[in-house]
């Protein structure tokens, strides 16, 4: 049985889907002309009119919008509301860069509750369940996003926050969280936190589900956290640009659906700005339809995935994204290769020797490019014989170099010494001066 | 057969700054002797091997203090300090097919010489060592050094 929060929105067929897509940009081109002097004065740069928008076709005629536009405009020349329309703030950390603040009208909010309702519904939280919001709370979207998403939906919210990870534990086993909402890489802290005090995630908690997010994962990731926990873990996408934590995989985990009540999606190739057809790869760009303080048009968001329009085993007909393995901005260049961390997860979690934290580090020798891949030995893979150490060191590099085409370097590490994450986990050390 | 086993500490360290003091320092608090020590480095890392007088502490002690730590069976063969001894024992070995996948000596009070091996099958190699009249020592005999 297939439960959804808006069944006629969730299962609308597409040519409808589009025909409202099409109405709300129209509105959206005449919304922001009229309310933005920043996108006014870029569509008439580009010499483009709102009434040149008729069809989704036209989409292709707006000039993009880039994270830097918001930056210029700090803290608030891109939003179309005057402040008092304003609920509520958040500031994005700034981990690509300067923060960027935005802002939401009630409406706002709604839409974003409404959002991680039909999310949440998707992999089956609802009432009944008790979420524990592991996502710092405060500027950052994640805590208070998931916090109403999951009032909304009719959960009960337990607001632990990140850190202070043995009384989360302590919390989850005493009021029996069944859902929790974090970072993969704080989930993963925890599971290890957890048998370091005897507790089994699996046996010893009434967890069932983990929306994770905030930062690129891997399918194999998945499979190892799923393994040793007995969880479901669900991917989540949004950016604090989008509002923040939106959207999630549903219960087929085969792609996060992205409303398209709400969000217009394209797919580019980046270098040229050209529109890329459906199951292409290239940069995700999105257009907000729903967003009244801060709405964007072709903004770059910057994350590299494929758009899915196929219709999905769970009956929603609104597109997917498959998942997004790594950022145009997380991507590395090394010696001419481009690299995702993503990848290098994906691989490295293949391996069952490797354990999950590991840690690139790019330097520059003699004017070389050197990838260094830090492993951390584990109590199952150690064996006190030189040679295997020496052939884990040499399966792994092959198994990089077989995907990566790029030699890398891999050095074994004590275990506990790459440091634990509690929120977005850093996981590349560019020492480069580029 | 089991008594001739003797329970060698492995364990993975860094190669750098500190590392030793640390392990001899959580030794010293849980009052563990060394009897022997190796340290096999490989570039970045190291694999220390340890006989010790309470292997099961030993072990113990290391993994809660954080380390990647393993107890592996290994042989202790009391060989006469004359010239041909250690050739001996690898042509027993060798004669068997058993390969020796690593091996370090140490001399005692008694002024015996010690070796410690690691092979690739220890109940064979007992077998074959104790029909060769080989003396090989056992755990009590460790806590005795």
């Amino acid at each position: 049985m297939i439960e959804y929060w808006n069944p006629l929105m969730e299962r609308m067929p597409v040519d409808e889907l589009e025909r409202m897509q099409e109405n709300k940009l129209k509105n959206l081109v005449n919304y922001v002309y009229q309310h933005s002097d920043f996108y006014k004065k870029r569509f008439d740069e580009a010499g483009v009119k709102p009434e040149d928008i008729q069809t989704l076709d036209d989409l292709k005629k707006l000039p993009f919008t880039y994270k830097s536009d918001l930056r210029d405009t700090y803290p608030t020349g891109m939003f179309c509301v005057p402040n008092e329309q304003l609920t509520r703030f958040h500031v994005s950390s700034g981990t690509t860069g300067k923060p960027t603040v935005v802002g939401y009208t009630k409406n706002d909010i709604q839409a974003w509750n409404t959002s991680l309702a039909r999310a949440l519904t998707s992999i089956g939280v609802g009432r009944g369940d008790i979420i524990q919001v592991s996502y710092g709370y405060g500027l950052f979207t994640g805590g208070l996003g998931l916090h109403y998403g999951a009032e909304e939906v009719g959960s009960t919210v337990l607001p632990t926050s990140s850190g202070n990870t043995e009384k989360q534990l302590e919390l989850m086993q005493d009021l029996g969280s069944t859902a929790i909402a974090c970072t993969p890489s704080y989930f993963l802290f925890m599971s290890e936190v957890a048998n370091q005090n005897g507790i089994s995630i699996q046996n010893d908690t009434k967890l069932k589900a983990g929306i994770f997010g905030a930062e690129p994962w891997s399918e194999e990731m998945r499979a190892r956290i799923e393994e040793a926990t007995g969880i479901k873990a669900y991917d989540i996408y949004g950016t604090s640009e989008l509002s923040g934590p939106l959207c999630t995989e549903c219960q087929f985990q085969e792609g996060i659906h992205i409303w398209a009540d709400m969000f217009l999606l394209e797919v580019i190739d980046p270098a040229t700005g050209e529109q890329l057809g459906d199951g292409e790869r290239g940069e995700l760009v999105i257009t907000t339809l729903a967003k009244e303080a801060l709405p964007l048009i072709r903004y770059r968001i910057g994350d590299i995935t494929i758009i899915n329009k196929e219709p999905c085993k769970c009956g929603r007909t609104h597109p997917r994204i498959m998942r997004v393995l790594g950022r145009a901005d997380d991507m590395l260049i090394v010696r001419g290769i481009n690299v995702f961390p993503g990848q290098v997860e994906s691989v490295l979690m293949t391996i069952p020797e490797v354990g999950e934290h590991f840690m690139i580090i790019v330097d520059r020798v003699n004017e070389l490019d050197i990838m260094t891949i830090q492993i951390e030995m584990t109590d199952e893979a150690f064996s006190d014989k030189v040679n295997d150490m020496i052939n884990l060191e040499k399966k792994v590099q092959a198994a990089l170099k077989n995907v990566l085409n790029l030699a890398v370097k891999v050095e074994l590490v004590e275990k506990g010494t790459i440091p634990r994450s509690m929120g977005k986990a850093k996981k590349v050390i560019d020492n480069r001066k580029l | 057969m089991e008594e001739k086993i003797i329970k060698q500490i492995s364990l993975f360290a860094e190669n750098k700054p500190g590392r030793l003091a640390n392990i001899a320092t959580n030794f010293r608090n849980a009052g563990i002797n060394i009897r022997a020590f190796t340290i096999a480095e490989a570039g970045d890392f190291g694999i220390i091997r340890m006989v010790v007088d309470k292997p099961d502490l030993a072990h113990e002690v290391l993994h809660d203090a954080g380390f990647t730590v393993s107890e592996t069976s290994v042989l202790g063969i009391e060989m006469e300090d004359v010239p041909g001894g250690l050739g001996k024992i690898a042509d027993v070995l060798g004669g068997q097919s058993i390969n020796i996948d690593y091996a370090y000596a140490f001399v005692t009070k008694t002024e015996k010489a010690l070796l410690i091996l690691r092979v690739n099958d220890i109940e064979g190699a007992i077998k074959v060592l104790n029909g060769a009249g080989v003396k090989l020592i056992d755990m009590a005999d460790i806590q005795e050094i």
